[in-house]
């Protein structure tokens, strides 16, 4: 007996319940089919084709009008159902009422807006439809600025599409990087990488305010008060199962209408299927799974058993030039091992994950060739263990070598500057080699790279191997730790020349073997990146040694140290009132006065530091840094206020000294000292920075130390007035920050590039001094203020998560 | 099991920890990805460093006091004759819960 089936919704789901059906069980069913949409099923997933311009519509039709005559469906397109009565078991449509005995929902999924001023005004669209798209290409027909709000798969596929067609561009995205379901940190890099390089322009962290404009759109406006022109806003924020029908006819609704394994809802004569389903409590937003549902379906409708499952997913996007893939899960849970491959010469970025001895998840960019491969993998469950240390070059590994080390500096672009001093680039050193320069020296003769301040040494010798084969051979070159090849001279002058500016950045492009670095590692890079680019990358706690993160230094018993600024060693009884105050008020059990002219509180808890930290602020003090590689103390001694001895103002130059340079990161710390004359009270002779006042100005000493070296300063310069005094060390710091290795002392980077070098940096190149001087007051912006203050105000970042120990233990 | 709500994941730094006071001691929550956590005791074996104040990388905490480095999975330390307890965590919804069972104080016999 044929059946009554209607079914609302010609979507890719649908589509391919009615295949099965007419193939199967050819005149079991008498179908209807509804859609809102004025036509029927075509293949959604390729309307980003459309967009760019690759295909045409026509091009992907699933279904056309003969077809369905063909198989005898009664098309109702273009038609909205407005209302289902269970009762009578009749479905109203705009146009009238049809009777079923089976009613499949398959309404798919509405474009989530979000709630916005201006979210209604023209101009404004969605991307989920034919008209949608042709909406878009409409707008692009006059150029003019695009913005996408939103960059998951979606909005980067309206994002290429509307550049292609000649847009300028801008994603806003609301996490830290794109596409965060489905690629980990390192691969949103790349992937934002190349959409730039099509300028596209990515903002993350980005969330929109207001849309704005009167009669037509004409901006976004960003939480931040960042104001973007824009002629189009297209929102691919997110799907939400479109379930109107199904909670107005009193079915069971969650987030979507819910069904059993057979696609049954809690009312067994209607079925849904696709986007709009939930399932288990999952949800669905690919038509891998929607296949599988459509099957099970249809094996129901023929009375077959078969039953829905949740299986993984792979992605990929459909945006050429972007090579992704993500599949299974490669986030949560423990008991998990990465394994990672980056070859920065090819912008590839590889990482599997495997929990017992099986893989459940990859991430791959650049070179997806392998996916298919594990993404079978995953599905079956293979035991990886006999193919661990091979797994990640794929199925066609034999006993190919590891990552080279040397890819980093293949993959250099010819005008990469090699040699900082004296502005040699990649392409001319090369090019000397091609002409016999075939040894180091050769090399410095011809092309003067690495014969200065010698820190790119490295850098230039793994050129010559690059460029000369197995005939040259790079002398060992100790690597800043196991997660990278490179030393840390070779470091430093990648990230500059390189312009790599934030840690994703380092740790792709110069093939880092880990997720995120080490102990080791990542705070040498954090302490680069911020000092070359001070305006683009910013500190990053979480990749400093627990002191500088904390803001206070920890004790062997896990209590800290309180040392606030006194500047030049310069206090005064409302500064020692609230010192003794603080320290009765805490507790702390020892007050010790340091070697470095000021008072440390030590044995202070955790808990207690935002506490005492704003205790000490309301009277003035600041953070000591007595935890930084950074400026630490400016010593200074009574000078000319009142010793008999005293040539200049030693104690208002340090205080000055200590003002300007406070709050700075250095590659280690920094201590200086102003002595009032020769007699040195100061002890400015074995400082990083030490001056010695004279009757004539200044004696600048510099390089001096007195912890596990003591080293006697070397004089940089005498000078006449104490502004000159004052540039000096200013433009030696800088320098010191810009070149020196992470974790040497003044005295150790000075004994490597020389004094003369320094000298010819800082005082005698008046335009390099300058710049050295300008380039620290730009950082210091940023960086010139009281880390205390400021997390003070996060007081519940110092407590325990929770207290279980109150927890009844039954 | 019995699983307590502890917080919300974005009440812990990424690559970083936040401890926990329990029966058994101070216990470290770590996140190391998006949605990735750990648990283990917060103290090293070594001289009693408080690992929550450690810097995490992959799925490891290098110890503050004397660089001991632990995988947070099994709670083995690197290369040294040293581990940790590790406590089952859960993330569901954006909270973190923690297994309660082990935490109690009592023995799990
Ligand atoms: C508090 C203080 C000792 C005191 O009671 O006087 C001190 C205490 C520490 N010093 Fe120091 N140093 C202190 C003055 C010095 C001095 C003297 C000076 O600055 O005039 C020196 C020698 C001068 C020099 O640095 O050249 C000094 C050379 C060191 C060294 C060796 C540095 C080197 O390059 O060789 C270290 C280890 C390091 O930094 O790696 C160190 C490290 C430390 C640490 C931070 C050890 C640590 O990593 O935990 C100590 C922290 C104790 C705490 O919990 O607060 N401390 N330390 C002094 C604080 C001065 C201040 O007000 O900030
Ligand atoms: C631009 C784009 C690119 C995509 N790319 C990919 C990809 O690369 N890979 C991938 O796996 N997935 C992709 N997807 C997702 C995929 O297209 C969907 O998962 C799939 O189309 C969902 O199928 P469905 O049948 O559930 O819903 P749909 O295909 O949306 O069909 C639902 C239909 O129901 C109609 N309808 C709704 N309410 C009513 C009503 N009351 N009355 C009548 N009709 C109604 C709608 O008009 C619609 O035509 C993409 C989606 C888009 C928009
Ligand atoms: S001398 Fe050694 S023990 Fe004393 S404070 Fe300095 S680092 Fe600590
Ligand atoms: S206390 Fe942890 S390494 Fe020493």
């Amino acid at each position: 007996m044929t059946q009554k089936l209607v079914i609302i919704g010609a979507g890719m789901a649908s589509g391919r319940v009615i295949e099965h059906l007419v193939e199967e069980a050819p005149g079991a069913y008498d179908i209807t089919l509804f859609n809102a949409e004025p036509r029927g099923n075509y293949n959604r997933i390729m309307l980003s084709p459309v967009l760019s311009g690759d295909k045409t519509y026509d091009e992907i039709v699933t279904h056309d009008a003969a077809w369905y005559a063909a198989q005898g469906i009664t098309c109702r397109f273009g038609e909205h159902v407005v209302g289902i009565d269970r009762d009578r078991k009749i479905v109203e449509g705009e146009k009238g009422q049809v009777p079923y005995d089976k009613l499949i929902i398959a309404t798919g999924s509405a474009p989530f807006i979000i709630p916005v001023q201006g979210k209604d005004l023209p101009g404004v669209i969605t991307y989920r439809d034919l008209d949608d798209t042709n909406a878009m290409i409409d707008a692009a027909r006059t150029g003019g600025k695009a913005v996408v709000i939103g960059g998951g798969l979606l909005g980067l596929e309206a994002a290429a599409g509307l550049a292609e067609r000649g847009m300028e561009v801008t994603v806003l995205h609301l996490m830290g990087h794109l596409m965060e379901r489905q690629l980990d940190e390192a691969a949103g890099y790349l992937l934002r990488r190349d959409l730039e390089k099509r300028g596209i322009t990515i903002k993350t962290r980005a969330s929109t305010a207001a849309i704005l404009g009167e009669s037509q759109v004409e901006g976004v406006l960003l939480e931040d008060n960042t104001g973007l022109e824009a002629d189009l806003v297209v929102m691919a924020v997110g799907i939400r199962p479109e379930t109107r029908l199904a909670n107005d006819a009193g079915l069971e609704v969650a987030r979507g209408i819910e069904v059993n394994a057979q696609m049954q809802t809690s009312d067994p004569d209607i079925y849904a299927v696709g986007e709009c389903v939930e399932f288990d409590g999952h949800l669905f937003g690919l038509v891998a799974p929607l296949y599988d549902q459509a099957r099970v379906l249809s094996h129901c409708l023929m009375d077959q058993p078969d039953a829905f499952v949740v299986r993984d997913i792979a992605t990929k996007l459909k945006v050429t030039g972007c090579d992704l893939f993500s599949a299974g899960d490669f986030a949560e849970g423990a008991t998990r091992e990465d394994i990672i491959f980056r070859d920065p010469a090819r912008g590839v970025y590889k990482r599997l994950v495997i929990e017992d001895d099986r893989l459940v998840g990859a991430v791959m960019y650049g070179d997806t060739a392998d996916g298919t491969w594990f993404f079978g993998l995953i599905k079956e469950g293979t035991d990886i263990d006999g193919m661990r240390d091979t797994l990640i070059f794929g199925p066609a590994y034999q006993g190919g070598d590891a990552a080279d080390p040397l890819s980093a500096v293949a993959a250099l672009s010819r005008d990469a500057e090699i040699c900082g001093c004296n502005g040699i680039c990649k392409g001319t050193i090369v090019d000397a080699i091609a002409h016999g320069a075939t040894e180091l020296g050769a090399v410095r003769a011809q092309t003067k790279a690495s014969a200065s301040c010698g820190t790119c040494t490295g850098l230039v010798e793994k050129l010559l191997q690059v460029t000369l084969g197995d005939d040259f051979h790079v002398p060992a070159a100790q690597p800043v730790c196991g997660c990278c090849d490179l030393p840390h001279e070779d470091l430093r002058r990648l990230i500059k020349s390189q312009e790599l500016k934030s840690q994703e950045a380092v740790w792709q492009e110069l093939g880092w073997k880990t997720r995120n670095g080490c102990h080791i590692c990542r705070p040498a890079v954090n302490f680069y990146l911020l000092a070359d680019w001070p305006m683009e990358y910013r500190d990053d706690p979480q990749s400093r040694f627990v002191n500088e993160r904390k803001h206070a230094n920890i004790q062997k018993d896990g209590t800290f140290s309180v040392v606030p600024r006194m500047w030049g060693g310069i206090t005064n009884p409302r500064e020692l009132r609230a010192i003794a105050d603080a320290a009765e008020k805490y507790n702390v059990p020892t007050v010790k006065v340091t070697g470095g002219q000021r008072i440390d509180l030590l044995g202070v808890t955790g808990e207690d530091l935002p506490a005492i930290w704003a205790d000490l602020n309301k009277a003035g003090l600041v953070s000591g840094h007595a935890y930084s590689k950074g400026l630490r103390t400016v010593k200074t001694c009574v000078g000319t206020d009142h010793c008999r001895f005293g040539t200049q103002d030693s104690t208002g130059l340090g205080i000055k000294l200590e003002q300007i340079l406070w709050g700075s990161w250095t590659p280690h710390k920094v201590k200086l000292a102003v002595s009032g004359c020769p007699r040195n009270c100061a002890e400015a002779t074995c400082k990083d920075v030490g001056i010695i006042c004279v009757d004539s100005g200044y004696q600048l000493g510099v390089a001096g130390a007195a912890g596990m070296d003591l080293k006697e300063t070397q004089r940089l310069a005498d000078v006449r007035t104490e502004q000159e005094a004052i540039d000096l060390t200013i433009a030696f710091i800088q320098l010191y920050r810009e070149n020196a290795r992470y974790l040497d002392r003044p005295y150790r980077w000075v004994e490597k590039v020389g004094l003369d070098w320094v000298k010819a940096r800082v005082v005698d190149d008046p335009e390099e001094r300058a710049r050295l001087i300008a380039a620290f007051d730009l950082s210091q912006s940023i960086y010139r203020r009281d880390p205390w203050a400021e997390h003070a105000q996060q007081a519940e970042r110092f407590q325990p998560l929770a207290d279980l120990t109150l927890e009844a233990a039954e | 099991m019995s699983w307590i709500d502890i917080c919300a994941i974005d009440d812990i730094p990424l690559r970083g920890a936040r401890k926990l006071k329990t029966a058994l001691g101070c216990v470290a929550v770590f996140r190391t990805g998006t949605a990735e956590v750990f648990a283990a005791s917060d103290r090293c074996p070594h001289r009693g460093g408080p690992l929550s104040e450690g810097i995490v990388h992959g799925q490891s905490v290098t110890c503050p006091l004397h660089n001991w480095v632990f995988d947070l999975n099994t709670g083995q330390a690197q290369g040294e004759n040293g581990s940790i307890a590790t406590y089952p965590l859960r993330v569901e919804a954006g909270r973190v819960l923690i297994d309660g069972t082990g935490l109690s104080g009592r023995s799990a016999a």
